[in-house]
């Protein structure tokens, strides 16, 4: 007989090294993340994925699975917490929605519109960040990054490429370019690479697509991104 | 005896009017708004100055003083205070000039760019004092409701409005609340 855990009430199978996340995934459970993708070693780093074990608040994408867990992930305390974690993150970059390509697309958004943000709440950094558009085919807006990471862990086990990287720590944290100039023309990323399809939000773009699907029509204008990820594929 | 109109005011600090412009967008619907409410200071009416009221609503951010006056009179003379559309919420499309110095954007704008008289920034005392960042109306009043979008839609307005209308807690379907 399969081992199980306890999520929201409800019995969800597991095998041996899955994480409550994976556990959830599997079972087509949403628990909200940005950080985590199924397809990379977790990071953790996000803290939207935090559910309740046994009492106790951890990140399901890191918290290995273990027979008889009491999980609770879609409680009002818990989604208010991811709620102001999502508020943060948008304070703390500079989210124009209208102004970026990946609206629609986007999973921050996404994540915002499905815990029913109305406003950011918190006075707004604005902070003065640098955007890279030295490299004919991509682009990078470091406006836009919320440093989960998913371009360095795709460019360095995917492309094998180790492209990008995290410099700096907390608030000072940056998302530095591998290139003795440190701008994305002098490294050999290309518009077909992994590092370019894992963004959660518009940080990394390819040139010349952004509106070849409009406003409008996009992944979750119309779906929430809970339907999205447990209706089929992970976008 | 009919009951007492609720009196609305609006007005754009600043923002492109897009969200005015999606307001009027209700169409016919706005007579029945205008059954249940009466027009303060809006620029429908092209009243100068805001008077008591139980629900006004803001769109655009605050990007100079006159602006931090106009949402003052507003917090002081309006029971419920909105802000609607992106550049009220997160400084929207003026907060792109955030992370570029104040006077460099003056001089990218009225004098390198061509086309201008005289190629002067202007400097004129009636002209309000711009601020060196631009700000959601939050962060300098308190605000009651949020409606986003970039206009938020009519349909969406239309769904707020009603809620409000009848004492109901505004609440957007998933397909009305978008930032774009």
């Amino acid at each position: 007989m399969s081992k199980t855990i306890s999520l929201d009430g409800q019995t969800v199978a597991f095998a041996e090294g899955q994480t409550i996340m994976d556990a959830a995934m599997a079972a087509g459970i949403y628990i909200p993340h940005l950080c985590h993708n199924p397809e990379f070693r977790p990071h953790g780093s996000c803290k939207l994925c935090t559910v309740n074990v046994n009492g106790r608040n951890v990140a399901s994408c890191t918290m290995p699975a273990a027979e008889g867990q009491q999980v609770l992930s879609d409680t009002e305390e818990l989604n208010a917490e991811r709620l102001a974690l999502t508020q943060m993150l948008f304070v703390e970059g500079n989210h124009l929605c209208p102004a970026c390509e990946k609206s629609g697309n986007c999973q921050l958004q996404a994540v915002a519109y499905y815990l029913g943000m109305m406003s950011p709440r918190f006075n707004h950094f604005y902070p003065q960040r640098e955007v890279d558009a030295s490299h004919p085919e991509v682009l990078l807006d470091r406006n836009r990054c919320i440093y989960c990471e998913l371009c360095v862990r795709a460019s360095r086990e995917v492309d094998g490429k180790n492209v990008f990287g995290l410099s700096g720590r907390g608030i000072a944290t940056t998302l530095v370019v591998n290139s003795t100039s440190g701008r994305l023309g002098d490294t050999a990323i290309a518009a077909s690479d992994k590092a370019m399809q894992v963004c959660p939000t518009g940080a990394l773009l390819v040139k010349r697509r952004g509106f070849v699907v409009p406003i409008g029509e996009r992944i979750y204008d119309h779906r929430s991104i809970k339907e999205v990820q447990t209706g089929g594929g992970h976008e | 005896m009919s009951e007492r109109k609720i009196r609305l005011a609006t007005c754009s600090l600043a923002g492109c009017f897009g969200c005015h412009m999606s307001f009027l967008d209700i169409d016919e619907r706005l007579f029945d708004l205008l059954e249940r409410v009466e027009f303060d200071r809006t620029p429908l009416t092209d009243i100068k100055h805001c008077g008591p009221c139980d629900v006004g609503i803001v769109e655009g951010g605050v990007c100079n003083a006159e602006n931090v006056h106009v949402l003052r009179e507003f917090r002081n003379r309006c029971k419920v205070l909105v802000a609607i559309g992106a550049c009220a919420i997160n400084g929207g499309i003026p907060a792109m000039r955030n992370n570029i110095d104040l006077w460099e954007c003056f001089q990218e704008v009225y004098q390198y760019e061509g086309g201008l008289e005289g190629g002067q920034v202007p400097n004129d005392p009636e002209l309000p004092l711009p601020f060196d960042k631009v700000h959601p109306v939050y962060e300098v009043v308190k605000v009651d409701y949020f409606l986003p979008g970039c206009p938020p839609s009519a349909d969406a307005i239309w769904k707020f409005l009603s809620d409000l209308l009848a004492g109901r807690e505004p609440k957007l379907d998933y397909g009305m609340l978008h930032y774009d």
